[in-house]
């Protein structure tokens, strides 16, 4: 099957999104799309899949015009998508995710022995191995983007998208990844696989499509490029990918954890009693597989998260109690995790969002009276410092592209006067010109005196930007190692929780 | 590893607590044991004689109030020891259910020491007059399970009596009946329009439609049927005997000798259940109501679908407003007095399954009519206390059984597809 998108142009009140767009998708091959944030990689994805509509162009299908009004037409015409923000429901299990839309039934009833049985046939066709009557919210990430590419399969498409896959996994989730598009391929499934890991697509792809401000700037075959060509067709202009860091000069410590434990509902010990330091000037990395207690230990320094026991001090002081607003004027700045539940409101605008830590004081406001008119200069100066692709600052964040809603966080949260900031997959979804400059900006607060905690399952940023690399498995921090003698084998070793199974072996 | 705990899972054997969790609400429990003892100990040990019970068909049993009063505390010391020591585990809920019996043995007895009780009358009315409630929860779950809030069944609930009465007086009983499902189908078709159309706040559409159906239907009534008194008279239906189930004892007459009404609803529960959890209407339904936006890119029509159920749920809910004009006769102003927040109510206590909602509503049932009851045995306590009384215990019975629930996450909000 072929697939083409032929001048596909698409506005939105106050930009194009995408400016007559040419792209052509055959089976058997990988397509990469690459492009910064803001470009209009999943716009032109939504309109292939039916989401949205191209206010010109059109789509051909083996040479013949086709118009998807909804995503059913598009299902039905053999396109599948796997979202950048998963499409399941959270409660259903496995099989009921998979059938939904197009459930087998049997006498009026739905037949789910029928679905459990398809998701088993697909999950081993493709060694995907999901169990079909899992409740899909206790699954981990990986798991739920197989569930979205069993959807996918289940209802035959030929054409794949993915928006993103790799974003959200784990290297290891990664790898299992690109084992199944590799047997997609093999199938004849053409796919699209949009990414901003420019490796991963010099990798996997066999052709790579670059998009910049709504067009096609490029086109062009792995082999005839490197990373850096890739970075400079993206951005437009030469791009460092390594971060440039003098040596650093620790201080006093700006964060000491001490015997810290965290425990969940049910008890069991998330966080288990973890001590460590971080001091001002240096940038302290966090390693470790993605569930290994670093979500909750952030949580936990931030104020989100009930201490079990031990203690934090931020500076010397104690805030193990402190509120999060307590602790955020003590001097902790916090880049969450999860941008769209911790860190937004998406029906905010983009200048509200930047007043929402200090709405509450001077300068945004006195007493009950907010000034507006210096939340929106704010906004206006991160905008432009951060290079925030947005109509303008008075546009709800939520529609901005998934990059530049991180980068008005990343804006707001470094912007800061602090002692401490913290930074949970700060780069996650940021394309890599931005990445360039949140990692500058991130050894900028180093430079300048403060203390960095930098948390992420990307081995590569931990390495690029810690001077001191502390790595978590099971809760505990196995090993607290300097970047200097470091390197990726061995900090990998402790993530896979090496030495610590060994023990466990002898264990009685 | 991780997995050692979780292999023991399976295993019922030793029914101690084992999560964080299940040892506090052991421990709840062991005390909420020991309160009641002291209770029952206290209060309920005062009243010499014997009670005497009345059954159907001249059978009855007697229980001695005070030897009752003091066999209660014993067990539920003992009991509230057990819990504090160890949790029942998976018979936690038995064990609930066994305190609360005897609890309500105990203080019937003590209400009645001296003189005899008809339980069979109360029970009859437990299942008889919860009836619109479970009807309503119906409705209810229905367009909450769809995404959509329905303040607005008590609002359905009185146009559908006001619509049995005065169409059913005017034509026949069955005709005023259809009159009330489709007069009230419309009305939800309106709140759904304004909810999903104009994404109008679904909850002060609710609250309107309510007052609207009040003042009309007060306004109506005394337009009409101050005039023409013979509008405002459909004659009461007849319980109906279910053929060979009724000569059961006890429960013969307790389930088998109620109105139609009684059995339609039960028929309603449980073919929800089995619409809801086992068809494809049912799953559709529930995406809808959990994460429209995916249900969307799957191709499922989200408007569409919540439009037909809400309109499905109002007709439903005309169903059971046309209760009251079969139970009654005759149309009063604002006769449904609260019955479609109840069922509301009984909704979310059963946490948006519908046998879960019929549990509650018997629940409150079944405290509705011993509290009507107790009005007439002088037992001292006061009048008003006794009518706060179904809500209290309801509201205390359904937290120690159910606990914690978490509804359909989309409810409540508007869906834009772009
Ligand atoms: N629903 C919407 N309403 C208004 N504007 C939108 C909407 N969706 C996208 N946009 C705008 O269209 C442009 C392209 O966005 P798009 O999400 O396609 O970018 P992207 O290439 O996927 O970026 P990222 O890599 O950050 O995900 C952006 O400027 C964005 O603000
Ligand atoms: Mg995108």
């Amino acid at each position: 099957m072929e697939l083409e998108l032929r001048g596909i142009t698409k506005r939105f009140p106050g930009v194009v999104a995408n400016d007559d767009v040419n792209l052509t998708i055959r089976g058997g091959e990988v397509l990469a799309l690459l492009g910064e944030n803001g470009a209009g990689k999943s716009t032109l994805m939504n309109v292939l899949y039916g989401l949205y509509h191209a206010d010109e162009g059109e789509i051909l299908i083996d040479g013949v015009a086709r118009r998807f009004a909804s995503p059913r037409d598009a299902i039905a015409a053999g396109v599948g998508m796997v979202h950048q923000h998963f499409m399941l429901v959270p409660v259903f299990t496995v099989a009921e995710n998979v059938v939904m839309g197009v459930e087998p039934t049997r006498f009026g009833a739905l037949n789910i022995r029928e679905a459990r049985r398809e998701v088993r046939a697909i999950s081993k066709e493709y060694h995907l191995d999901v169990d079909p009557d899992a409740i899909t919210e206790t699954l981990p990430v990986g798991l739920q983007q197989r569930i979205e590419i069993i959807k996918v399969l289940f209802r035959n498409a030929e054409i794949v998208i993915f928006d993103e896959p790799t974003a959200v996994l784990t290297p290891q989730e990664i790898e299992a990844f690109f084992r199944i598009v590799e047997s997609l391929r093999v199938a004849g499934k053409g796919i699209v696989f949009i990414t901003h890991k420019l490796r991963e697509a010099l990798r996997i792809a066999d052709r790579i499509v670059v998009l910049r401000r709504g067009r096609t700037v490029g086109e062009v075959l792995p082999a005839d490029v490197d990373d850096r060509r890739l970075a400079e067709m993206m951005v437009g202009r030469p791009v460092e990918l390594v971060v440039k860091k003098a040596e650093a000069h620790p201080g006093d410590p700006a964060l000491t954890v001490t015997d810290l434990t965290v425990a969940d509902a049910d008890g069991r010990l998330l966080v288990d009693h973890v001590t460590f330091e971080v001091r001002a000037g240096e940038i302290v990395g966090v390693a470790g597989v993605q569930g290994n207690g670093q979500t909750e230990l952030v949580e936990a320094l931030v104020g989100l998260r009930r201490v079990e026991s031990g203690e934090i001090a931020l500076a010397g002081r104690n805030i193990t109690h402190h509120s999060p607003r307590l602790r955020h004027e003590e001097g902790i700045a916090h880049i969450p995790e999860d941008r769209q539940r911790d860190g937004l409101v998406k029906d905010f605008t983009v200048f509200e969002n930047i007043a929402l830590t200090g709405y509450y004081d001077e300068p945004f406001s006195s007493g009950p009276v907010m000034h507006w008119g210096t939340a929106e200069r704010e906004a206006t100066r991160l905008v432009e410092e951060f290079d925030i692709r947005t109509p303008s600052i008075g546009t709800a964040t939520g529609t901005l592209s998934g990059g530049n809603q991180q980068k008005v966080i990343v804006a707001r949260e470094i912007s800061r006067d602090v002692k401490l900031a913290i930074a949970s997959q700060p780069t996650r979804g940021v394309d890599v010109g931005s990445i360039e400059y949140i990692h500058d900006r991130i050894v900028g607060l180093r430079d300048r005196g403060v203390g960095v905690l930098v948390v992420s399952t990307e081995l590569d940023e931990v390495m690029a930007l810690a001077d001191r690399v502390l790595v978590m498995y099971g809760g505990r921090i196995v090993a607290d190692l300097d970047r200097a003698t470091t390197n990726v084998n061995e900090i990998g070793l402790y993530m896979a929780g090496a030495t610590s199974a060994a023990t466990r072996e002898h264990a009685p | 590893m991780i997995e050692t705990p979780l292999a023991h899972l399976g295993d019922t054997s030793a029914a101690g607590p084992r999560t964080f969790a299940e040892r506090r609400r052991a421990r709840n429990m062991g005390i909420t044991y020991l309160v009641l003892a002291v209770i029952t100990a206290v209060f309920l040990t005062g009243h010499d004689g014997t009670a005497m019970f009345k059954l159907d068909d001249g059978r009855s049993f007697s229980l001695p109030a005070q030897t009752t009063a003091w066999v209660a505390v014993a067990m539920f010391s003992v009991l509230a020891g057990g819990a504090l020591w160890r949790g029942y585990g998976k018979l936690t809920n038995a064990v609930l259910a066994l305190v609360t019996v005897t609890l309500l043995m105990t203080f019937l007895s003590w209400s009645a020491a001296g003189t005899s009780f008809s339980l069979i009358g109360v029970l009859v009315s437990t299942v008889g007059y919860p009836t619109p409630i479970v009807i309503g929860a119906m409705s209810g779950i229905i367009c909450e399970r769809s995404g959509i809030v329905n303040i607005a069944i008590e609002g359905l609930l009185l146009n559908g009596a006001f619509m049995a009465v005065f169409i059913g007086s005017v034509t026949t009983f069955w005709i005023g009946v259809l009159a009330a499902m489709v007069t009230s189908a419309l009305l939800a078709w309106l709140l759904a329009w304004l909810a999903i159309r104009f994404k109008v706040d679904q909850v002060i559409v609710g609250f309107f439609i309510n007052f609207f159906v009040l003042g009309l239907t007060n306004f109506l009534s005394k337009r009409l049927f101050v005039e023409h008194q013979n509008w405002n008279y459909v004659g009461t239906l007849r319980p109906l005997k279910i053929w060979g189930l009724h000569s059961i004892p006890v429960i013969g007459p307790i389930l088998f000798e109620q109105t139609v009404y009684v059995y339609v609803a039960w028929l309603l529960v449980f073919g929800l259940t089995w619409l809801l959890f086992r068809t494809r209407w049912g799953l559709r339904t529930r995406s809808v109501g959990e994460h429209p936006r995916a249900a969307d890119t799957l191709g499922i029509n989200v408007v569409r679908l919540r439009y037909r159920n809400v309109i499905i749920a109002g007709a439903i809910a005309g169903f059971g407003g046309s209760w009251f004009a079969s139970n009654v006769g005759q149309f009063n102003q604002n006769m449904t007095g609260g019955r479609g927040f109840i069922a509301l109510a009984v909704v979310i206590v059963g946490r948006w399954k519908p046998i879960g909602a019929l549990c509650a509503a018997l629940v409150f049932g079944l405290f509705d009519s011993l509290g009507n009851k107790l009005a007439t045995l002088h037992t001292g306590i006061p009048s008003e206390f006794i009518s706060m009384l179904p809500y209290l215990a309801t509201v205390v019975v359904v937290c120690g059984f159910v606990g914690r629930s978490r509804g359909p996450k989309a409810a409540g909000q508007p869906y834009d597809s772009q």
